[in-house]
């Protein structure tokens, strides 16, 4: 897959950084605001694919591979899960929020009204290891789909 | 405390979590090597299945356990149970030994089976992530949560199912099962809805405890056990069964006998836990219901297969009739369970019939999953699975051989197989309610046994033919596999009241003793 005309790459520049900020700002506000994760992954993922489709898979393979993407979803799984486990080490329970109430980052408690970022636990934490298992899977699965049109193009 | 009281106080939570862990670290593992990730994928379901028999002593001596996530109390407030808990009773630890031992043996099996494919690393992680799924069913006493788990599955298998990716067919099943599986799961949400929206609830105690029957109930009842008993392959909902058992490699098909069993076990929570405080209500014959989609199954099974030519789907036809003797002696028990007017201890027969399908879940995991790896080797030794091209493997493949005759024996229930002593019980008790129902499993049983003598004679017996002339025995991990499962059917056969009393008995007390399952929610 070639990439697309300068108009669809400038434009494509332009708004990747505003579509990846949005996504970052809708993980990292899981805990207080609609979202979390998994939601502002697919954002994040979206923009990327945008570049894909702008820039072509060529260009893509050239930054990026496959590899990679998926070992940066082994992390972002493993992270949560063994944010998880240190539920049983401190809290006493599995997936216990063993960070909330204590003065660790992220350790104040969510009050009704007052949207601070600084509170929730292991929420966030847990966010963000979604958030980069999303990104990395549903990005990687848009890059191999490229990946094999392309492959099938140059046979053709 | 020590470690081990320590550990199993966590067991509930790390026998989904550990295999989950497992399956995330499998593809980083297979960076460094591919014998280290093997071993490592073999270690955790070994690791799983201690915990697995830890827990189940503790279970069978002092009665169910909950495990809440998150915090140690399930309330919020005084009312509310909002966590999401794990409730393990004998009959959850039940099907969870029939998961472990499945998934321990297909790990076991595919060391030597799967060698020469690529994208194994992702095979281990899904092999891994189906195990948790299937845990999760039978696990959790979360509704919600037991869709979670039951979504898990259907991905993980339905990836599985298609690994052969460059065969069509195999594709074909993959998104045959898939479509239908979501459908399923799209049932079962529907129908959890319905009850949060009336009980303000998704624990399944707690909606045993407040459920009352009205009309969106009814709804609901329908919806779970269609789409449940379809995740079982009961007939007439099978159709995605055969193709996904024969397409799958035969480790996969190994695990799927304890995936459907999983949906198998959420017909007999909804029925039994789920509606037990309002199934003795008039307006309910589900056992009857069940009773006749059992022989229905056993019988387009039975006929189904004597007509199939391919080894593995053969089986898979085999493996559909089993699960109707499940069924059959799952819904002889609810018959009488539900009339108002005879108690459970005028009709002993009723436990008996319970007792035997209970046994006969793990029975059939077992000689099916025997069965399957056999076809499996055998496509491994002369790549052919058409059982009009095999035969003379008998001279070959001695120890192959010896299995299929095991295995043989043991699912058209002959002594001293471990079929015999659960289909025994399912005879003797269905033939109390009704004579025409044990006549007609003892049929089906007779006609499965004609079917896999014609296959014994098709495949192994004969003389040896010309283009099999360099069949070897396969690899040893495939023999050990074999052998384990083997073990397991000849120790169920010649113990049998010894397997009875200490597994079965209580798993079926506790699908029956509704209060034991809702004592934390009244006692607490």
């Amino acid at each position: 897959m070639n990439g697309m005309t300068k108009i669809v790459k400038t434009i494509a520049g332009i708004s990747f950084p505003f579509i990846v900020i949005y996504g970052l700002y809708v993980i990292a506000h899981g805990h207080l605001t609609p979202g979390g994760g998994f939601q502002g992954g697919a954002v994040v993922a979206s923009g990327l694919a945008l570049i894909l489709v702008a820039y072509g898979s060529k260009w893509a393979a050239t930054k990026i591979k496959e590899h990679d993407l998926s070992l940066l979803e082994s992390v972002g799984a493993i992270g949560f899960i063994t944010v998880a486990f240190f539920g049983i080490l401190f809290g006493g329970v599995f997936f216990s929020n063993f960070i909330v109430g204590t003065d660790l980052l992220f350790g104040g408690i969510p009050l009704a009204g007052a949207a601070d970022i600084n509170t929730g636990g292991t929420l966030p934490l847990m966010n963000f290891a979604v958030g980069l298992k999303v990104i990395a899977g549903l990005f990687g699965i848009v890059f191999i789909m490229a990946l094999a049109i392309s492959k099938k193009e140059e046979s053709a | 405390m020590n470690f081990l009281d320590q550990l199993l106080s966590h067991a509930p939570a790390l026998l989904v979590a550990i295999p989950l862990l497992g399956a995330f670290l499998t593809p980083l593992i297979g960076r460094v090597n591919d014998k280290l990730r093997n071993i490592f994928v073999i270690g955790i379901l070994g690791f799983t299945g201690i915990l697995v028999i830890l827990l189940a002593q503790q279970i069978f001596a002092s009665g169910p356990i909950t495990y809440v996530f998150g915090s140690l109390d399930p309330y919020v407030g005084k009312e509310t149970v909002i966590r999401i808990l794990f409730e393990i009773d004998a009959l959850s630890i039940f099907m969870a030994m029939i998961a472990i031992v499945l998934s321990f043996s297909a790990a076991l099996y595919s060391w030597a089976y799967m060698e020469k494919n690529t994208g194994l690393d992702k095979y281990y992680s899904l092999l891994l992530l189906l195990t948790v799924g299937m845990l999760g069913m039978v696990l959790t006493g979360d509704m919600f949560n037991f869709f979670v788990f039951l979504e898990i599955t259907s991905i993980a298998s339905c990836a599985l199912i298609a690994f052969y990716i460059n065969k069509v067919k195999s594709v074909e099943a993959g998104f045959k099962y898939i479509v239908v599986s979501t459908i399923g799961a799209l049932f079962v949400l529907m129908a959890i809805a319905l009850l949060y929206g009336q009980y303000d609830a998704l624990n399944i105690a707690k909606l045993a405890d407040s459920i009352t029957f009205s009309f969106v109930d009814k709804i609901a009842l329908v919806l779970l056990i269609a789409a449940l008993a379809m995740k079982g392959g009961i007939v007439p909902m099978h159709m995605w069964l055969p193709d996904a058992y024969s397409r799958a490699p035969a480790s996969v098909s190994l695990i799927l006998i304890g995936t459907t069993q999983a949906g198998l076990y959420g017909v007999f929570r909804v029925l039994f836990t789920l509606y037990g405080n309002v199934i003795t209500l008039p307006t309910i014959s589900m056992g009857w219901a069940l009773v006749i989609l059992g022989l229905l199954t056993m019988l387009v099974g039975v006929i189904m297969a004597l007509i199939q030519i391919d080894f593995k789907r053969l089986i898979a036809y085999g493996a559909i009739a089993e699960l109707g003797y499940m069924f059959l002696g799952v819904g002889t028990c609810l018959t009488i369970l539900a009339n108002p007017d005879i108690t459970l201890a005028q009709a002993p027969f009723a436990f008996e019939a319970l007792k035997g399908g209970l046994f006969h879940v793990f029975n059939d995991a077992l000689d099916v999953g025997l069965l399957f790896m056999v076809a499996g080797a055998v496509y491994y030794a002369t790549k052919e699975t058409s059982l009009n091209r095999l035969g003379g493997l008998a001279r070959n493949m001695k120890y192959t051989t010896i299995f299929f005759i095991i295995g043989l024996l043991a699912i058209s229930g002959i002594p001293p197989m471990n079929g015999f002593a659960s289909k025994l019980l399912i005879y003797e008790s269905t033939y109390q309610l009704n004579p025409i129902l044990s006549i007609i499993a003892i049929l089906s049983s007779i006609m499965l046994l004609a079917i896999f003598i014609k296959v014994f004679h098709a495949a192994f017996l004969g003389p040896k033919l010309p283009q099999f002339d360099t069949v070897k025995e396969v690899p040893r991990s495939m023999l050990l596999a074999m052998g384990f499962i083997a073990a397991f059917i000849i120790i169920f056969g010649l113990f049998p009241d010894l397997i009875v009393n200490t597994i079965v008995d209580p798993a079926a007390n506790a699908l029956i003793d509704n209060a034991g399952y809702m004592r934390w929610l009244i006692g607490g």
